[in-house]
């Protein structure tokens, strides 16, 4: 079932192109990867879906629909920065996501964040970078939703937490959901990828399988990468 | 099970080698029950989609069989077993000879060789 589908969807800020005239159709049951350089449009993109931005021509869909407050509650959204207010106690945040969320799991949230041994009495400003980027992950997928959008997850971390963010991914895998994952750091998301968004200067390069990309190619996608976007 | 993955091979089909491996080693013995999909793409950190893929194609070749109720396990038959361990085998051959006649070694050289170091290594 395609969940999200964008038809000559356009964003331009001024006079700078973001979005160019983009036809995507992303499915569910799948982990997809939207890959590009900086300033390639993945943000402007994952805002569209989330219904931050508006688009400035063409369509955008999600499960049918125009993005707006219905289609709020079914995408669950890991924005690129700090996101949550930082004074706030981990307590007071998970009683935050249940008020805001129908589908919010606490239970399901609060046993992560124990077997990682993090304090709920604890304050967001007082967590290190990474313990926060697991935090924000961690109620990001303790939600039920249908389609997941996760900025960056991995920028800025240590390579172990990595492996927990990726993890904590594909341990939330389900068949009805689709998790989309912008990224520059291909080499260590690629393995959990079913699907390879490339954007390149707003439109659309490539959309592939995966595996089937590296058969063809002969390298790795992070390899194949480089390669497209040579500087 | 210990993953590890390289760079510019399909996952599936390094998948599909390392489970080979373990199971013509014993280390998977025959007619044990392997881990769910979801538990084996997480171990392995891997795409449940393409762990699947690995999984399906395993079956076709009749190293796995599924039984409708209870999971999926390892083949009891010899002959599949048997086949395997010479595929895998003629493939380090293969790769074996790529390598030392890159050095510059004839065929007969590389025979030479490693019957040299068969007699030699004991």
């Amino acid at each position: 079932m395609n969940l999200i589908v964008c038809k000559d969807l356009s964003k331009t800020y001024g006079k700078t192109t973001a979005l160019d005239h983009i036809t995507l159709s992303l499915e569910s049951g799948r982990i997809v990867g939207l890959v590009g350089p900086n300033g390639s449009g993945k943000t402007t993109l994952i805002k569209l879906i989330e219904h931050l931005l508006v688009p400035s021509s063409g369509e955008i869909l999600v499960e049918g629909m125009a993005p707006g407050k219905d289609t709020k509650r079914l995408v669950s959204y890991l924005p690129d920065r700090d996101f949550l207010p930082e004074d706030m106690k981990l307590e007071t945040l998970l009683d935050m996501y249940v008020d805001f969320f129908d589908d919010f799991n606490r239970a399901k949230a609060e046993e992560m964040i124990k077997s990682l041994g993090i304090q709920k009495s604890q304050r967001l400003k007082k967590m290190s970078k990474g313990t926060r980027e697991k935090v924000q992950l961690i109620l990001t997928m303790s939600r039920d939703a249908h389609i997941y959008l996760l900025d960056e997850p991995i920028a800025g971390v240590d390579p172990a937490t990595r492996d927990y963010i990726l993890n904590t991914i594909v341990g939330n895998y389900n068949e009805n959901a689709l998790v989309l994952i912008s990224t520059h750091l291909i080499a260590d998301v690629e393995k959990v990828l079913d699907e390879v968004v490339f954007l390149k200067e707003g439109q659309v390069y490539l959309h592939r399988n995966a595996d089937d990309l590296r058969t063809e190619k002969g390298m790795s996608i992070d390899s194949y990468f480089r390669e497209v976007f040579k500087c | 099970m210990k993953w590890e993955f390289k760079n510019g091979i399909p996952i599936y089909l390094q998948i599909i080698d390392q489970i080979k491996r373990q199971i013509v080693s014993g280390e998977l013995a025959p007619g044990s029950r392997i881990p769910a999909v979801r538990d084996l793409a997480k171990e392995a950190g891997v795409n449940p989609n393409t762990m699947q893929r690995a999984l399906t194609q395993l079956e076709q070749e009749g190293l796995l069989y599924t039984q409708r109720t209870s999971g999926r396990f390892v083949t009891q038959e010899e002959e599949i077993m048997k086949q395997t361990r010479m595929q895998l085998s003629d493939e380090y051959i293969a790769e074996l000879f790529k390598h030392l006649q890159q050095l510059g070694l004839s065929r007969d050289d590389i025979v030479e060789a490693v019957s040299e170091w068969r007699d030699n290594s004991k």
